[in-house]
């Protein structure tokens, strides 16, 4: 089990080493946000911010312009809350190669409680124009992801969590930006998840399974611009979609799967996530049986949503 | 007469022109910062338009973004395009958008017009250039309305705490924004103390005098070890005399006759 936040600042310290340009900024959050190892091989090439967030992703910017690839990096709700308007006008609008990455997102940041848990972020920064938006699963996709990140010309959104993961992809996977991968083929419905939620999705679908349910299981990484062929080919071949996230089911994964599928090919989409709530104090796990991120309730909201339908 | 003078007060006429010709837009702002913008471009800053992607060239950055005429005014006399192309300001399909657009407009260094955004990025160009052990120097320029959004001070302190000298901010302190005097509206004074405890190099000048702006840069230049805030005391409006200090020409555009009144003016301030 390790954090994608770990495995974020593992590999920025390999791509530091390979490409001098990469510069690393926090709002003083190193130690929790992973970058202290950066700041510590490379202390010319980490800019400390302070607790100042506008100022973090404004000089983020200005340092792009001078031909660096900066990884802006604090807490999700601040990222994206606090600073939207200097990503919107001094990163996205100009187009400015500037990389956000945004640990502690989702209510898996625990006992802090609501005013630290960001369950928006995504909804947020879908809206920007040039934005990219990547929600690694595990170890292995966000070293990938983040190299990937690094040489794509333009803003990207990185969302990274605190709480460890287990491995869902070996070695030899390969994370390629805007696709996504079926983890386990199906028929009579397809999952969708993202992030920390892609190991509960199959674990559902092996239970499914033993049920008689035959359910595929789709892993979304690339929020934005996210893999329309392969959501329009599940919605032809199952009929039935379930989208879990640990977001808002307003305006992140489940919302991206409609907005493709009311478009290109309608079928039932019911959405697992955050129901128009904050969230609140509590253990990681507790929050996420309290809100219905679970096995158990991806299980039966699919068997259900099959079961309704024939 | 120097040609100085000339310069910016041909700037002011092309300024009136293109806000008249667009309907709309921010005179008072753009007249205030006419002088300090031609000397930069024309004296200080070593920057050619043809060679603008030069990694050593000098960095303007127009924090204040809504005076834009007075940016593209000078960037077309100095060679980035054609001024005949100032007339089409603010105009749909126009790369002259209402605030400056660093993907649309050749020479404009930063997308500004959000206030205090463009000095939070020039100081980012600073550490660039730190990091890089470049000699360019940059030069941004703010309103004094401007200070009262809360990023300018973070940008503030991070510029002092990362010993950036090769940042030089100057601010277009005209006294005036939307809705009255600074002093009615939010009280920024007193600049001089405030800039200075948050660990700058102060400079107080007379923002309309050119002896007294190359003094600056020229002391700026000497000091080591911080950034330089220059506090140059503007009128807004100047150059155009029933527009000078009034609150109301802020951003409203000059009809025909008001153009035609104030071109008048200028043109005999350069005969």
């Amino acid at each position: 089990m390790i954090a994608t936040r770990e495995s974020y600042g593992n590999i920025l310290i390999e791509l530091g080493k390979e490409n001098k340009d990469i510069v690393v900024l926090d709002a003083d959050l190193s130690k929790s946000t992973k970058t202290a190892g950066f700041a510590k091989h490379f202390p010319k090439r980490f800019i400390n911010a302070g607790i100042a967030e506008q100022n973090l992703m404004g000089m983020a910017a200005g340092l792009a312009t001078t031909g660096k690839i900066p990884f802006a990096s604090t807490f999700a709700v601040f990222a994206t809350g606090r600073a939207f308007e200097i990503i919107r006008n001094s990163i996205c609008y100009p187009k400015l190669n500037v990389k956000i990455a945004a640990t502690h997102a989702g209510i898996t940041v625990g006992e802090d409680g609501g005013s630290h848990q960001s369950i928006e972020d995504i909804a947020i920064m879908r809206s920007l124009p040039n934005m990219k938006i990547i929600v690694p699963a595990d170890d292995v996709e966000t070293r990938q992801a983040v190299r990937a990140a690094a040489h794509i010309d333009g803003p990207v959104y990185l969302r990274l969590g605190r709480l460890g993961v287990p491995p869902i992809f070996d070695e030899s996977h390969t994370f390629t930006f805007g696709k996504g991968n079926v983890l386990k083929d199906g028929k009579d419905i397809t999952i969708i998840g993202m992030g920390l939620m892609i190991s509960k999705c199959l674990k559902a679908a092996e239970l499914l399974k033993q049920e008689g349910i035959s359910a595929r299981v789709i892993n979304i990484s690339t929020i934005k611009p996210i893999d329309e062929e392969l959501i329009i080919q599940a919605a032809k071949e199952t009929k039935r979609i379930l989208t879990v996230e640990e977001h808002s089911v307003i305006g992140g994964l489940g919302s991206a799967v409609c907005d493709v599928l009311s478009t290109h090919y309608p079928v039932q989409v019911v959405k697992i996530g955050m129901n128009d709530t904050f969230g609140e104090s509590g253990k990681p796990e507790e929050l996420l049986t309290k809100y219905g991120l679970t096995v158990e309730n991806i299980y039966d909201t699919a068997q259900k949503t099959v079961n309704s339908k024939k | 007469m120097e040609p100085m003078k000339i310069y910016a007060n041909q700037l002011r006429i092309h300024i009136i022109n293109m806000l008249a010709a667009a309907g709309s837009g921010h005179p008072g702002g753009a007249l205030s910062a006419a002088d300090l913008l031609i000397y930069l471009y024309f004296k200080e800053m070593k920057i050619d338009s043809e060679d603008k992607d030069n990694p050593d060239r000098d960095r303007f950055i127009l924090s204040k973004g809504h005076a834009a005429p007075v940016l593209y005014g000078t960037l077309a006399m100095k060679g980035f395009f054609n001024t005949s192309e100032l007339t089409n300001l603010r105009k749909l399909g126009s790369f002259l958008q209402g605030h400056p657009d660093m993907l649309k407009v050749p020479g404009v260094e930063m997308s500004t017009g959000s206030l205090g955004q463009g000095f939070s990025a020039s100081v980012g160009v600073a550490l660039g250039g730190k990091i890089d052990e470049k000699s360019y120097r940059i030069y941004t320029l703010l309103g004094d309305g401007e200070l009262q959004e809360g990023i300018v001070w973070e940008a503030a302190m991070a510029a002092s705490h990362y010993k950036l000298d090769n940042l030089v901010a100057i601010i277009d302190n005209n006294g005036l924004q939307i809705d009255g005097t600074n002093d009615e509206v939010m009280k920024v004074n007193p600049l001089k103390e405030k800039w200075e405890s948050f660990g700058w190099n102060v400079i107080e000048i007379d923002g309309h005098c050119f002896t007294e702006i190359e003094r600056s840069f020229k002391q700026a230049k000497e000091v080591k070890g911080r950034p330089t805030a220059i506090i140059a005391k503007t009128s807004k409006g100047k150059g155009v005399s029933f527009m000078e200090n009034q609150v109301g020409w802020h951003g409203v555009a000059p009809s025909e006759v008001e153009r035609a009144k104030a071109i008048e003016e200028l043109e005999r301030n350069i005969r």
